[in-house]
């Protein structure tokens, strides 16, 4: 017999990206099904998350702007997140949230991304503009602004390159290593990474240039390109600091350099 | 006479030595600095205390081998410019603890 929804009962998509599951509960069967689609392979089946969400829909009808400024503070302990086209709230002691929203992917995604990202912050992860590939077991992270080649590289992957992402790399902290984790934020391949992991090799901040090659870059410099990359939402001066000193341990363990390439294929050659 | 001035750190920023060099971060507008030697001994010398020119004639002088004259003028401006940025606090009296951690 197929299991019926009552007004009461909510449906929950646990949704699974760096090994860490965030429950988002509605009420709402279409909006289940375009979450479950938005997150294939990322929905999880773990029957505990780090946090769970209630989700409430208003009709589209509501004037709604993704555009406006996105606005994240601290109000008595809550985190509040708030868009032309959301509010949310999120207890970090609880980890019970709220999100109200029309019935569209952006909206908790943007939520998603926010929460991961404070969450990581304690952590000393973090979320990065950069797209990020496996191969021969070990992750690559390729970093840059908008323009930069991440979506050029991502493409250029060879078939033994597994793309975790050609958008936000996810990276998480292991004890005295790093993991780059798979994610479905992806940029414009409009294609969700893989929900995968590997131990992080080495980081590349990409430029695009007459011909192939890995250039060193300074620790100084790496720490203050990496910050420029890091997502952090929040108005925040401890959470800023946090991001730092992630930002400066990272650096003293993965190895950053300057990846000057040609948009072709042989670039992959160099990556190893 | 020029009055005194005492320097202080502020709470609201972050600090960390790499690679030998200082990086110093505001909270408040994510400016970078990566300080030098002498801007590095000033800064580890900044506590609210201490004033400018006694870390000048006791530190910057000493450690560097510089004439006073120019290491003061080279004090003051590296000192304007962190303080334009909330990074260092600067008073003409000594910074107490409470009113630095208010800061």
């Amino acid at each position: 017999m197929t299991p019926t929804l009552t007004a009461t009962e909510k449906a929950t998509v646990s949704i699974e990206i760096g090994g860490m599951a965030i429950a988002l509960r509605t009420d709402d069967a279409s909006f289940e099904r375009l979450i479950e689609n938005r997150y294939a392979g990322f929905v999880g089946s773990s029957p505990s998350s780090h946090s769970e969400f209630d989700i409430d829909l208003y009709e589209q009808s509501e004037p709604t702007s993704a555009d406006e400024d996105l606005e994240v503070k601290t109000e008595a302990g809550e985190w509040l997140l708030r868009r032309g086209d959301f509010r949310a709230r999120w207890n970090p002691k609880t980890r019970q949230g709220h999100v109200r929203q029309s019935c569209n992917p952006y909206a908790i995604d943007c939520v998603l991304r926010i929460v991961h990202s404070l969450i990581l912050a304690r952590e000393g992860g973090f979320l990065v503009h950069a797209a990020s590939a496996i191969r021969n077991g070990k992750a690559f992270i390729f970093s840059g602004v908008s323009g930069a080649g991440k979506t050029t590289i991502s493409r250029l992957a060879p078939p033994d390159a597994t793309l975790l992402t050609d958008e936000i790399s996810y990276v998480r902290r292991e004890g005295n290593r790093y993991m780059a984790c798979g994610t479905p934020f992806a940029g414009e391949l409009a294609r969700v990474g893989e929900n995968c992991s590997a131990p992080l090799c080495a980081l590349f901040f990409l430029e695009k240039g007459p011909q192939n090659r890995i250039e060193p870059i300074g620790p100084t410099e790496a720490i203050q390109r990496l910050m420029r990359n890091i997502l952090f939402f929040a108005d925040d001066a401890e959470l800023v600091k946090l991001v730092f000193q992630s930002a400066c341990e990272f650096a003293s363990l993965v190895p950053m350099h300057r990846l000057v390439f040609v948009p072709d294929q042989r670039v992959w050659d160099i990556i190893r | 006479m020029m009055a005194e001035k005492f320097i202080a750190r502020s709470k609201a920023i972050a600090a960390r030595m790499i690679g030998g060099e200082m990086m110093v971060m505001s909270a408040a507008d994510s400016t970078f600095f990566t300080l030098n030697d002498v801007a590095s001994t000033i800064w580890q010398a900044a506590d609210g205390r201490t004033p400018l020119s006694e870390i000048v004639d006791g530190k910057v002088c000493q450690e560097f081998e510089v004439d006073r004259e120019r290491a003061q003028r080279a004090a003051d401006r590296f000192v304007d410019e962190l303080s334009q940025h909330g990074i260092l606090l600067v008073s003409d009296h000594p910074l107490i603890d409470s009113f630095l951690e208010s800061r």
